[in-house]
């Protein structure tokens, strides 16, 4: 006999008709079609972002069977067994982040990846995961709201890795775990106050995070603020791309037309600026039809985070939906130029495994919060 | 209770997270309007701006040099030509790390020493953002091999154009010059719209003289270039206009034989067609290749040549200011006749020497004995100082200097080879300016014997001698004959500039020419020994004294001696009664004129009468 749900009519949005098939894989239907489309999205236009190269597609389409099959296996871990697992997950990437500060090879200047022997590894992609988890493992202990000793319990698990992957350097990794921390700790009911106090803090630190930054970094921040101060070197990638979305219109240029991504005065098109050559060549129209599968997504994540069986799956749920939320506000963000230029992937839609691997594993999470509403039989 | 409290808390939860999650949808939804607003101005608003800003992005106009014009002899022989070559070019100005691209370059395409030396010195010269070429005349494997790693080198193209070759090398340098880079003096001479592209001038000669000409006009291309500035495909243009072709007056077996006969002498040979005033041969030796300038001759190589005490690079036939001496004398006694002052049948008493009246000092003749009693003719045959001084004394320099003028002396003859000098005619006013000295009558003598102050070039000597074979018809001497547009009939002639010199009584000419023909047929004449029967030639030998060259090479003795010794002169034209060569020859340190310098002219007359020819016939029937 089957595992049937037993709080079916808690879910507003619960279908009679999903098919069972989908049920007993504990696949959120919704979910999965949202993420589909966006998939088919991202492939359509990495094909011409890549210059028509099949190859790329192709090997895109491989790591996106692969990051769907960790989906479908996570999806299938009771939450329970998560909660539980979370302390250890945690660690593990902590102490794989020191073995990369200490080892790690060096790329692009910054030591980032682990050699296992048999595969390299990036260690802070898993911290995107295991930070939420770990947060709402501490927050889950007691009844929300958490009290303050949690909360500086929740926030010191958080700032840890955050500041181990910021030394790596590697900022956008350690924006998004930072956002994963505090997002768990908003969903889990971080009072106000403290959030308002927080915003304060941040702002009189401010300077002090300028003091901080390595000069590249700084530098990003000041060719933000002016990137005409040098439309050659680091303001190139903000102008080129806003010339790119600009020339778009709200149509576009077509599909396989924009001449800004396919003549190479964008860099980085088929990769973290893959989203100007959708504003390029399929305008506003297609961005907006982008965006609202984004919402879509966002949407669903925190309608599964509300129904949640228990505060753990609801603060990781929540945690996870509203990272996914970062990766696309930060990635829209740098590229029409309202925040300065981190590497952050356009989400299921930048060419690359490493984020889409992390992403397909946080919606797999999701899945499994969304079909184990029942308390683990052991 | 706890149960109550459990699920009051579970209660609390639920709603927490449901308000959180409202939030944070709520939350979500501003920051992606933020987006959408961001992109509402990028899009509606400024989609006008940037759709320029992208269409400048990718379009570029280029331009596109219009191909230069050839260059032909007489004959139609190929004299200046454009050869294919492909080479490696630098725009410095979009390189960041010079060095390491260097370094990087050499790895796959061989660079050596020279090649550095070379883009070092050009670089210096360079126009900004124009390429300098590193490598030249690439291997179609090392074009190749670069085009694969291309990408790698932003700011370094393989440049395809035509380089300028001279098959004739040494043989036409002087006459022709030669093209080289523009240099940024150069550029602020010339229209730079219309040299957009081009890489190439004329440096001297006739190719700087007919750089309009030869140059043409430059194109056009809008093309859509990639981000690294490749080129991808043309969108429109307008094509460039080539350059006219050249043809010359200037007939290369003429240029060989001068060449020829005056072997390892320095000197200069000019030969005219006094009908049409075209240079037939303009010959300046010691001569050198003109092929290494194009594309930019070595330091070493170049002081070499700058540096050689023979001086190859200098143009003697058009830069060469020899004082004329008694080649002059034709001229001078014209002026005589042409002024009254003379009779050519009244005759002078030369003693040997001439006074000024009320003067002790004797100016001598060359005869220390006197040639006794001379006419003009015989004047001109035995070269008489005395009658000349007297001459000269008579008609007073104002007038002299004045007729000298007329036939082309003391001023540029306005030849199409760049670089020409005006040798000097002395007069009052120039005396006056150039030593703040008043005019002594002692002068006015010694500037009828083509001595002293008075300097010519051996081109004008072979103009004034044209205007004498043309018996007053002074046309101005021109290499070019004609402009052709590449590949069609359509040919222009270049005009001809010429005015008349008058002497009076048209019949002075002729009482000159025959004292001048008696120079070589007489029994006295002192250029005899050129005499041929297969045409009649008209000659005047000439000395001239060395003062000048000499001074700074004193280190050697030997050398020295022999450049102490007086420059060899001879003008001379033929046939005398339809005349199509006037020749002058200026061999350095040659001695004698009717001796080393009067050969030459009749080679050269030869190859244009197809004297030798007649002379084997005559040669044959002697022995008969």
């Amino acid at each position: 006999m089957g595992i049937r749900p037993l709080s079916q009519g808690l879910d507003p949005t619960e279908d009679s008709a999903e098919s069972s098939l989908l049920a007993r894989l504990h696949l959120d239907a919704p979910l999965l079609i949202g993420l589909l489309v966006l998939c088919a999205f991202g492939l359509l236009v990495l094909y011409s972002a890549s210059n028509q190269d099949m190859g790329s597609v192709k090997r895109q389409l491989v790591r996106l069977g692969l990051a769907f099959g960790l989906m479908l296996a996570l999806a299938q871990v009771h939450p329970a067994r998560l909660r539980s697992w979370s302390p250890l997950v945690y660690m593990v990437g902590v102490v794989m982040l020191v073995a990369v500060l200490l080892f790690g090879d060096v790329g692009k200047g910054a030591q980032r990846w682990l050699d296992l022997g048999f595969a390299r590894f990036q260690p802070s992609e898993l911290l995107k995961l295991a930070v939420p988890m770990m947060v709402a493992w501490l927050l889950a202990a007691r009844p929300l709201p958490p009290s303050l000793p949690r909360v500086l319990g929740a926030a010191v698990v958080t700032l840890v890795p955050v500041l181990l992957i910021a030394k790596q350097p590697d900022l956008g990794t350690a924006i998004l775990v930072a956002a994963a921390g505090a997002a768990a700790l908003f969903i889990g009911g971080l009072s106000w106050r403290l959030i308002a106090a927080i915003g304060i803090a941040a702002a009189g630190m401010a300077p002090m995070l300028w003091y901080g930054m390595r000069d590249y970094q700084r530098q990003r921040v000041l060719t933000f603020l002016d990137p005409a101060s040098d439309p050659l070197g680091a303001g190139y990638h903000i102008i080129q791309s806003q010339i790119a979305i600009g020339s778009g219109g709200v149509f576009g240029k077509g599909w396989l037309n924009g001449t800004q991504s396919h003549l190479e005065f964008l860099p980085e098109r088929h990769t973290d600026f893959i989203f100007a050559v959708i504003g390029e060549e399929l305008g506003l129209a297609g961005i907006l039809a982008l965006l609202a599968v984004y919402l879509f997504i966002i949407y669903r994540g925190l309608v599964i985070a509300a129904n949640a069986s228990d505060a753990y799956g609801r603060v990781l749920a929540g945690g996870l939906t509203l990272v996914f939320f970062v990766y696309v506000f930060v990635n829209t963000g740098m590229v029409v130029g309202l925040l300065p230029v981190v590497g952050v992937p356009l989400p299921l839609v930048s060419y690359g495994g490493t984020s889409m691997v992390t992403l397909m594993a946080g919606f797999g999470l999701l899945m499994a919060v969304r079909s184990h509403r029942k308390a683990l039989q052991f | 209770m706890l149960l109550d409290s459990s699920l009051e808390d579970r209660r609390r939860e639920r709603h927490l997270v449901a308000v959180r999650a409202a939030t944070a949808g709520v939350l979500v939804l501003l920051a992606l309007l933020l987006v959408v607003v961001r992109l509402m101005r990028l899009q509606v608003d400024q989609h006008e701006y940037f759709s320029v800003l992208s269409r400048d992005n990718r379009v570029k106009v280029q331009a596109v040099p219009p191909t230069r014009g050839l260059i032909y002899d007489a004959q139609g022989v190929l004299l200046a030509d454009n050869h294919p070559s492909f080479s490696l070019e630098i725009t410095v100005e979009k390189v960041e790390d010079l060095a390491g691209t260097i370094e990087a370059l050499s790895a796959i395409i061989p660079v050596d020493a020279k090649d550095l030396a070379r883009f070092e010195r050009l670089k210096r010269q360079r126009v900004r953002y124009q390429g300098v070429p590193l490598r030249l005349n690439l291997t179609p494997e090392e074009v190749a091999r670069f085009s694969v790693d291309s990408h790698r080198f932003p700011g370094v193209d393989v440049r395809a154009e035509l380089i300028r070759t001279y098959p004739q090398g040494a043989l036409t340098a002087h006459v022709l010059g030669y093209v080289g880079r523009i240099n940024a003096e150069e550029m602020t001479r010339i229209d730079a719209s219309d040299y957009a592209g081009t890489h190439f001038i004329g440096k001297g000669g006739v190719e700087k003289a007919h750089e309009g000409a030869l140059h043409g006009h430059v194109g056009y291309q809008q093309v859509e270039v990639n981000a690294r500035g490749r080129v991808l495909r043309t969108l429109e243009g307008k094509a460039p206009v080539a350059g006219r072709d050249l043809h010359l007056f200037l007939d290369l077996d003429l240029q060989q034989a001068a060449s020829d006969a005056l072997g390892d002498n320095r000197g200069a040979v000019v030969a005219i067609d006094p009908r049409t005033g075209g240079v037939l041969a303009l010959v300046s030796k010691p001569s050198f290749d003109p092929n290494p300038f194009v594309e930019g001759i070595t330091q070493s190589d170049y002081h070499a040549l700058l540096y050689s005490p023979d001086k190859p690079l200098f143009d003697r036939a058009v830069r060469g200011q020899y004082p004329p001496g008694s080649t002059v004398k034709p001229f001078v006694g014209l002026a005589g006749l042409a002024s009254g002052v003379v009779d050519a049948r009244k005759a002078k008493f030369c003693p040997g020497y001439y006074q000024l009246p009320g003067q002790s000092h004797r100016y001598r003749c060359w005869r220390r004995g006197g040639h006794g009693t001379v006419a003009l003719e015989q004047a001109v045959v035995q070269s008489c100082y005395v009658y000349f001084y007297d001459l000269a004394h008579s008609m007073g320099i104002d007038r002299l200097q004045g007729f000298l003028k007329e036939l082309g002396f003391g001023a540029r003859t306005g030849i199409d080879v760049a670089g020409e000098l005006g040798g000097l005619v002395p007069s009052r006013e120039w005396k006056e300016r150039a030593r703040k000295q008043p005019w002594y009558p002692g002068e006015t003598l010694i500037v009828g014997i083509g001595q002293g102050a008075f300097l010519a070039t051996p081109l004008q000597l072979a103009v004034a001698t044209a205007t004498l074979a043309n018996r007053g018809h002074f046309i101005q001497p021109r290499v070019a004959r004609s402009t052709q547009v590449p590949g069609s009939p359509d040919s222009t002639e270049l005009p001809a500039v010429s005015h008349p010199v008058e002497v009076g009584d048209p019949h002075h000419w002729d009482q000159v020419i025959h004292a001048m023909t008696e120079v070589v047929e007489g029994e006295r004449g002192t250029a005899k020994r050129i005499q041929t029967k297969a045409y009649r030639i008209a000659g005047k030998t000439g000395t001239a004294q060395v003062f000048t060259v000499g001074q700074k090479e004193s280190y050697n003795a030997a050398r020295l001696d022999k450049r102490m010794h007086d420059h060899a002169l001879f003008i001379a034209f033929a046939p005398v009664e339809d005349p199509r060569i006037a020749v002058a020859v200026v061999v350095e340190n040659g001695g004698h004129g009717g001796s080393v310098a009067a050969p030459v002219a009749r080679q050269l007359m030869d190859a244009r009468l197809g004297g030798s020819r007649l002379l084997a016939k005559e040669g044959s029937g002697r022995g008969d």
